[in-house]
């Protein structure tokens, strides 16, 4: 059985920084495993720009971002397996993984980081009514066929949900000379970034109907057209506003899941708000020696957070490595996400074993305006940062200082305060 | 000249094509989708019913506990999922006991073995997420599920490899009677034959009528059904009804055999043959009375919802007759259509046998192969199939650990899958939580390299699919 | 006259307060950087875009490409127009030029992917 000091389990930006920090912590047997045919995953069809504001401090495109840790990961000479899926991850770390060249195989793993980024929350799953028809596509799905395949899937366009992807497939579906009817969003605010609003869809004028959702589809073998109607209060729609626009394709961008299959099959504890595991500080899950980073952990907005974040896993499980595949059994405080707050990661925080300062990472649960991110342990108050406005499409990442948390022995709570 | 026409390519046609296939007949299968299984038989509960709710003497009542009998033997034989878990109809008031009783007595006249009935107490043991409203429950320990899209396909590949024609994206356009039989005009050509099997579904009543048989009237019953992600499978193990009702049989919570968990029909009768749409007061009728049998259905799981169209007689029976010489309904085959298919097939079989004579072929193959599914082999039968053919070595559908062999089987096979919609049902790739969010540019890529077309003329489903090979 | 912007630089998308004379922006308020800054008057003066498209290469694959500067907003259309039937050859290496100047905006478009034959 082969044997690995770190297997990643992804080759996308989180699978790819993580090994690099790990290889630039001493770990020298790493491998990287890939289900596509290169590195970069999600990052090699998001060929728009915007990407490396903080890592390299210049503009990239998506293709562009990954070549460069592709570039970095085949300097240092860490071995990439790609056409190679993982099907299991046992508790003791021994990973099934199948490939044309190898077949099905069993390898030994001393630690483990979790990098299988994220999926597209698909029609089906959020009951809108009506037919079946062809033409009905997520909005990761439609730009996978447009820029990987160079197949462009319809000509009179009708988007569900503000999410980035969706913002930007508008702009992508316009210049590649499609009609861009509407972008429909069941929430009063836009689920993604205020910058994408601005050049995908106010640049081309589609308008954006916030508080707005499809209520049914028409057509039985093509897609003739989608009704929209405005949503009430308790997001139900409101009977008489419903409008029918005619259309061939309907993108839908309505949110992302963590794809933790292999995660729950190994055991591992989820956390049911993110849909990735439980966390420490370190990134380590609820089973030793595996780590989470990127997307599957939970829903990034930007690549330069999920670089940062895997380099900081790819750094732990060296950590873990070098001491021996044991366990930190030094003691742990939660860290508990109250009022204006959804979720934190970490969710638990070891303070007499910090290797670097803590990040901790949410988002809020709904808009807020003149308000403070407060983060206590007990009654003691670690850290206040004042914002003029804070909203769900935005993670927030607080650093909070090694030394303010060393000796700490009273829980953290992370909370959005008024002021 | 062909012996027997059968029009439709559902489970009643593919059966009934699969059983002529044993015997020196020319038989052709007519069907107007680009696929077989496309119609009412995609779209059902799944259930393999014990055959306790049909009146006794009837048909349906009949046909279903023979068919019930027969499919344990056809899954072997013909390799389609099938499992035998149980069910059961719960009553949630002391004073509905007696109807319970009554179905159970039914039952009994019916020959359906082992019928039961169990308190509240007594259910809940067998199946702890019941509703503690469950006074009593009827056990019917011979029910099942089944796949009904592999069933469909089994039987289908069956009768092609035994010589049965199919024509796919074939439309009927009307029926003439001919001197030694009928002449069925299509949009592709006309067919001649000495005898015509009516199995079209919802279009029953039309095919009927272009024939000029004793007139009857098809209505399409709508039922609308939520899928579940595999998470909740385990949700229930047993088909859970409730008390039917004269619409049916109710909404049902149940496991599929592929392990989802899936809730519903509505009942609602319509008059639009083609209209499969979900609606979303259908959808929350689904949610409302399905949570009253279980307690705390994971809604947030479900993948996919969708919509059937039982095809309702107006003679409350299946209509299995010779309605004109030589000219044989199978129409009003509504539930337990998919259990009965089998015996409507030996029926429908036993009506011409009248007629002509039928003598067994010599060579005819009573086992077919379905799609290997990698997933389900140990790693030495993994390892050994790669090895013949590497294709096995990658996944394409990551939800249903799918891989390109089996895409390419289902391709490659016997009546191929010609759209995304039918590698889907062959394989169940893009049938899981992403519903085909990963696995559709790749299996669209190797659908346009098999039919030799650009991406963009892969359909997902319905008629012409594409250009076939001349 | 007083235009309200939001800055495209980065993901924080700053709100910004432009006054607006004959054209040009006078003052800005609002930025957290001095990007914010230039972008307000680059705005106001000659809006810019960097276009990103994808070209098919004589091979059928498609190669992502970028402009390597930003363009005049105005000009997006013919722009990508121009880029769509530019002809490439596999294989590309990322950076590869493929259009030295574009329609005249003196921009350059630059390959984004490496793309094997």
């Amino acid at each position: 059985m082969r044997e690995f000091d770190l297997v990643i389990v992804g080759g996308g930006p989180a699978g790819m920084a993580a090994a690099v920090s790990a290889r630039e912590h001493g770990l020298e047997n790493i491998v990287i495993l890939e289900r596509d045919s290169e590195l970069g995953g999600i990052l090699n069809q998001c060929i728009h720009n915007g990407f490396g504001l903080h890592t390299f401090k210049e503009e990239l495109t998506g293709p562009e971002y990954a070549e460069r840790y592709a570039v970095k990961v085949r300097e240092m000479g860490i071995p990439c397996e790609t056409d190679t899926m993982v099907l299991d991850i046992s508790k003791d770390r021994i990973v099934t993984i199948l490939s044309r060249g190898r077949g099905v195989e069993e390898i030994k793993a001393r630690s483990v980081i979790l990098a299988m980024g994220c999926r597209e929350r698909p029609r089906g799953a959020l009951n809108i009514p009506g037919f079946r028809p062809q033409g009905v596509y997520t909005a990761g799905t439609a730009q996978k066929l447009v820029n990987c395949e160079g197949h462009v899937v319809g000509k009179e366009v009708v988007i569900l949900g503000s999410g980035d992807i969706g913002l930007i497939m508008a702009r992508r579906m316009t210049l590649e000379g499609a009609h861009v009817a509407a972008v429909a969003e069941l929430m009063p605010y836009s689920s993604g970034l205020k910058r994408n609003i601005v050049q995908c869809l106010d640049d081309y004028d589609i308008p954006l109907l916030l508080s707005h959702t499809v209520v049914d589809i028409k057509g039985k073998e093509k897609l003739e057209g989608v009704v929209i109607a405005e949503v009430d209060s308790k997001n139900s729609p409101i009977a008489g506003t419903e409008q029918f626009y005619p259309c061939d394709t309907l993108l839908l961008s309505c949110g992302l899941i963590p794809e933790n299959e292999l995660s729950r099959n190994c055991g591992i504890d989820i956390d049911p708000r993110t849909n990735g595991p439980l966390v420490d500080e370190g990134l380590e899950t609820s089973i030793d020696g595996v780590f989470a980073c990127g997307n599957v952990l939970h829903v990034h907005d930007l690549v330069d957070y999920v670089s940062e974040e895997a380099a900081r896993a790819g750094e732990s499980a060296a950590s873990f490595v070098k001491r021996g595949c044991t366990a930190d059994d030094t003691p742990a405080i939660k860290v508990t996400a109250l009022n204006g707050v959804r979720y934190t990661v970490p969710a638990e925080i070891h303070p007499d074993d910090l290797l670097t300062d803590v990040h901790i990472r949410f988002r809020v649960t709904g808009v807020f305006k003149d308000c403070a991110i407060v983060i206590k342990a007990g009654d003691t108050e670690l850290l206040r940062r004042k914002s003029r406005i804070l909203v769900p499409s935005e993670m927030l990442d607080i650093i909070i200082k090694k030394e303010k948390l060393c000796g700490i022995t009273e829980d953290i709570t992370a909370a959005i305060e008024e002021v | 000249m062909y012996d027997v026409v059968i029009i439709g390519g559902g489970v009643t046609g593919c059966a009934a094509a699969a059983e002529l296939a044993k015997y020196q007949l020319r038989v052709c299968l007519v069907e107007k989708e680009s696929d077989v299984c496309e119609g009412t038989s995609k779209a059902n509960s799944a259930i393999v019913h014990a055959g306790f709710d049909a009146e006794p003497d009837t048909l349906k009542a009949k046909l279903n506990v023979r068919g019930n009998d027969m499919i344990a033997n056809l899954s072997k034989k013909l390799d389609f999922a099938f499992k035998n878990n149980g069910a059961m109809v719960l009553c949630f008031d002391e004073a509905q006991l007696p109807e319970l009783e009554l179905l159970k007595e039914k039952g009994w006249k019916n020959g359906v073995p082992g019928l039961e009935i169990l308190t509240g107490e007594q259910a809940r043991e067998k199946e702890p997420r019941l509703s503690p409203d469950v006074k009593y429950a009827l056990y019917a320990p011979t029910s099942g599920i089944v796949c009904p899209f592999e069933m469909t396909l089994a039987f289908a590949e069956n009768a092609f490899e035994n010589g049965v024609e199919f024509r796919l994206d074939t439309m009927v356009t009307g029926i003439e009677k001919s001197a030694e039989g009928y002449i069925v005009r299509t949009d592709k050509g006309e067919l001649e034959t000495k005898a015509v099997f009516n199995c079209a579904g919802v279009y029953a009543d039309k095919i009927n009528d272009m024939a000029g048989g004793r007139h009857f009237g098809i209505t399409p019953r709508k039922g609308e059904y939520m899928l579940m992600d595999k998470d909740a499978g385990g949700t229930v193990s047993h088909t859970i009804f409730q008390l039917p009702t004269k619409m049916g049989k109710g909404v049902l919570v149940t496991p599929t055999v592929h392990g989802n968990l899936l809730v519903g029909p509505t009942a609602e009768n319509i008059d639009d043959k083609e209209n499969t749409a979900t609606t979303a007061t259908g959808l929350a009728e689904v949610k409302a009375k399905s949570a009253l049998s279980v307690e705390g259905l994971p809604f947030n799981k479900v993948i996919t919802s969708f919509t059937g169209l039982r095809a309702v007689g107006d003679t409350h029976d299946f209509i299995i007759e010779e309605s004109l010489p030589c000219f044989f309904n199978a129409a009003g085959i509504e539930s337990p259509g998919l259990t009965s298919a089998p015996a409507i097939a030996e029926m429908l079989r036993e009506l011409l046998s009248a007629k002509m004579n039928l003598s067994p072929k010599k060579d005819h193959k009573d086992t077919r192969k379905g799609v290997v599914h990698f997933a389900e082999l140990t790693h030495e039968e993994q390892n050994a199939l790669i090895r013949e053919q590497p294709a096995y070595g990658s996944i394409v559908c990551r939800c249903e650990t799918i891989t390109e062999g089996e895409i390419l089987d289902a391709l490659n096979r016997p009546l191929g899958a010609t759209t995304l919609d039918g590698v889907k049902r062959r394989t169940r790739a893009g049938m899981g939580r992403c519903q085909a969010g990963f696995c559709s540019p790749k299996t669209i890529l190797l659908l346009s390299e098999k039919l030799g077309c650009s991406i963009g003329d892969i359909r997902k489903n319905g008629r012409k699919a594409v250009q076939e090979d001349a | 006259m007083t235009r309200i912007l939001t800055c495209i630089n980065c993901p924080m998308g700053c709100e910004l307060t432009v006054e607006v004379e004959n054209g040009q922006a006078v003052s800005v308020s609002g930025n957290t950087c001095k990007r914010g800054e230039i972008y307000a008057q680059s705005e106001i003066a000659a809006p810019t875009r960097t276009v990103t498209t994808t070209v098919i290469s004589a091979e059928g694959r498609p190669v992502p490409v970028k402009t390597a500067q930003p363009i005049p907003k105005d000009m997006i259309f013919e722009c990508t127009a121009a880029i769509k039937v530019a002809e490439v050859h596999l294989p590309v290496k990322v950076g590869q030029v493929l259009i030295d100047d574009l329609l005249g905006t003196g921009s350059q478009v630059t390959a984004t992917k490496s793309v094997d034959r």
